[in-house]
């Protein structure tokens, strides 16, 4: 089980494939994706690898954080997350994964916090057909209708499906195709849509439920400077170079 | 320019397709390309288009026909590489961004008068009868 990946989802857009059909395609930018930490069986029980991405205003870390990233000797990250691996996958301390870490036509699950849309009627939150446009319906047209029962059960059952707040919670997309990858400026483009908001996290993993294509890099791609910092110094100038 | 934008230009000079000038009213000849089991040959489709949708590597375009008496609208991409080419046959004088109306009108009500450059003002007087017609 290889390492996921923490990104940024900036949009969509679409594609002309050379058959003429078009694809439409997220771009996601993974922006510094370095290993943390490691969680391993003797010490934790369970093998991981603690990833953080972006890049953190100092000021804006408290010092208990900025210790741990002092003992990666990784500059500190905007977001963190951790992915179960298998142990023959870890991939080294300070070690910065790039984009090529997965393959044009390999399946990807993406996993996002969804747009929030607040407190949703009926309708909107669980497809119900709402009431008669007339025929005497007054004034509730989009409401949910009956509850429940008569005298027998006399109650309303748990967990009927009732307006309340919808979206903002964590959703995983399965079996996304990987359309492109771009190392120099991190992007992955991956075909349809992907869970939140433009600016939002998402974390991307190999499909469970498809197989692994033998082409994929082993443990993983990514690239180690001298220290953490070195690629993190080297790659915003590159950045800077292609806007 | 953030960095979709960028991928869309760079998607764009890599299709390296000349887009004419059209604006809707304008009747235009598509030239497509239709694959026919392993041949592909190229179709022309003529008619007025009536609206543009959409902005830069996104945008669309339909375009309107009476084939057989029947209607016809069919949408292009701009940028699609089923397009082979793009050409303005007449343009047209019309005074809205969408001209969905010409969907309720058959013959000489469905007509649109052709539009003719204001440049040498001299010239263009002199072509304003030719172009009511």
């Amino acid at each position: 089980m290889r390492s996921g990946v923490i990104a940024q989802k900036l949009g969509m857009t679409r594609i002309f494939t050379d058959a003429g059909e078009h694809v439409p395609v997220t771009v996601l930018k993974v922006d510094h994706c370095q290993v943390v930490a490691h969680r391993t069986m003797d010490k934790n029980g369970y093998t991981a690898l603690q990833v953080g991405v972006g890049k953190a205003k100092v000021k804006n870390v408290s010092k208990a954080e900025r210790g741990r990233f002092a003992v990666a000797n990784v500059e500190p990250k905007r977001k963190i997350a951790e992915f179960r691996v298998s142990e023959d996958a870890v991939i080294p301390v300070g070690a910065e994964i790039t984009a090529d870490h997965f393959v044009a036509g390999q399946f990807v699950d993406v996993t996002g916090t969804t747009t929030g849309k607040g407190f949703a009627g009926g309708m909107k939150r669980w497809n119900f057909g709402g009431l008669r446009a007339t025929h005497g319906v007054s004034v509730s047209h989009r409401s949910i209708g009956s509850t429940g029962g008569r005298q027998d059960p006399g109650k309303t059952f748990k967990n009927k499906k009732m307006p309340g707040h919808l979206g903002a919670e964590r959703v995983t997309t399965q079996n996304l195709r990987v359309v492109s990858t771009d190392v120099e400026r991190g992007l992955i483009l991956v075909e349809g849509a992907v869970p939140g908001v433009a600016g939002g996290w998402i974390y991307i993993r190999d499909a469970v439920k498809r197989k692994l294509p033998t082409d994929v890099p082993m443990p993983g791609s990514f690239r180690t400077g001298a220290n953490g910092a070195a690629p993190a110094e080297t790659a915003p100038q590159a950045q800077e170079e292609n806007a | 320019m953030n960095i979709i934008q960028q991928l869309d230009q760079e998607h764009i000079e890599k299709l390296g397709k000349t887009i004419p000038d059209f604006q809707p009213g304008d009747t235009v000849i598509v030239n497509v390309k239709v694959k026919e089991g392993e041949r592909s040959r190229v179709q022309a489709y003529e008619g007025v288009c009536i609206s543009r949708a959409g902005a830069g590597f996104q945008e669309s375009f339909t375009v309107r026909k009476i084939s057989y008496g029947e209607g016809v609208e069919r949408v292009f991409p701009v940028y699609s590489p089923n397009i082979d080419s793009i050409k303005v046959v007449r343009r047209g004088l019309v005074r809205r961004a969408k001209l969905y109306y010409l969907r309720d009108r058959r013959g000489k009500s469905a007509r649109i008068a052709e539009r003719v450059d204001r440049q040498p003002v001299k010239g263009a007087k002199g072509k304003a009868p030719a172009a009511a017609e």
